[in-house]
């Protein structure tokens, strides 16, 4: 159903963008916890800071920002066609643009938290 | 309509709170663009994660009216946001009873998460001296 039902980038870009979204309230949950241990128990947050500071943990902030990105991108996408309905004739080149600007903004990025794990 | 192909959720024709949803939706997206890519660059381009100790934070990243304020808004901003988004999903997946189990649950979550952050931000003391 994911690739199949009616094909074609919008029915990805809707696909990417429900998931990323959810994998990102999931991640929010998890984040205003352990935010709130800084004042209940700030050992159990410097505890908790070593697993996000650890290459798997610094892999999966890398994921949370590729999702917090696309979401961020697409949603502004989706946006501006619904206040602008003109442009959704060009949904898919909007679409393929906010790929470029993901590319050139998350690759950097995604360099610059993987980065310490490796010595550099 | 048929034309249009969108990947975002079509404007609710009825009024009333459904499309009061649909516009939040839009102006928290909107904010959350600016707060949340932020909130993510600051923390992870300008400093790094291994730093940000609780020490940290209560003497340098909240020791200021500013980013306590933005993060408050932050988190007003992505509960309603995530929690409504979520909202959707649920109401796409799960009918009947099952849906007013799940939805419920998570109203108390979100309202559970909102009170916890608020109070972290709002009153964790300020702590000038470095351990």
């Amino acid at each position: 159903m994911l690739l199949r039902y009616r094909g074609s980038e919008g029915m990805l870009a809707w696909a990417f963008h429900r998931i990323s979204g959810v994998a990102i309230w999931l991640f929010v949950v998890v984040h205003v916890v352990d935010i709130y241990l800084v004042g209940g128990d700030p050992k159990a947050y410097d505890t908790i800071l070593k697993v996000y500071a650890s290459l798997p943990g610094r892999i999966g902030e890398t994921l949370l920002g590729a999702a917090l990105l696309y979401h961020a991108l697409n949603g502004l996408r989706i946006i501006t066609m619904d206040f602008w309905p003109a442009l959704t004739v060009y949904h898919r080149q909007l679409w393929y643009a906010s790929w470029i600007v993901f590319l050139a903004v998350g690759l950097p990025g995604a360099f610059l938290i993987l980065k310490p794990a490796f010595g550099l | 309509m048929a034309f249009y192909t969108r990947s975002g959720r079509v404007r609710p024709q009825g009024g009333g709170l459904e499309l009061a949803i649909w516009y939040l939706m839009r102006i928290s997206g909107v904010a959350l663009f600016v707060l949340a890519l932020a909130h993510f660059s600051i923390l992870h381009f300008l400093f790094d994660p291994a730093n940000q100790t609780a020490q940290w934070i209560t003497s340098q990243r909240w020791n200021s009216l500013f980013w306590r304020s933005f993060d408050w808004l932050l988190l007003m901003m992505v509960i309603f946001h995530s929690f409504m988004g979520v909202r959707t999903v649920v109401g796409d997946y799960i009918k009947g009873g099952w849906r007013t189990a799940v939805m419920s649950v998570l109203y108390l979550v979100a309202i559970v998460l909102f009170a916890i952050g608020t109070i972290v931000v709002m009153n964790l003391p300020v702590t000038l001296l470095s351990a």
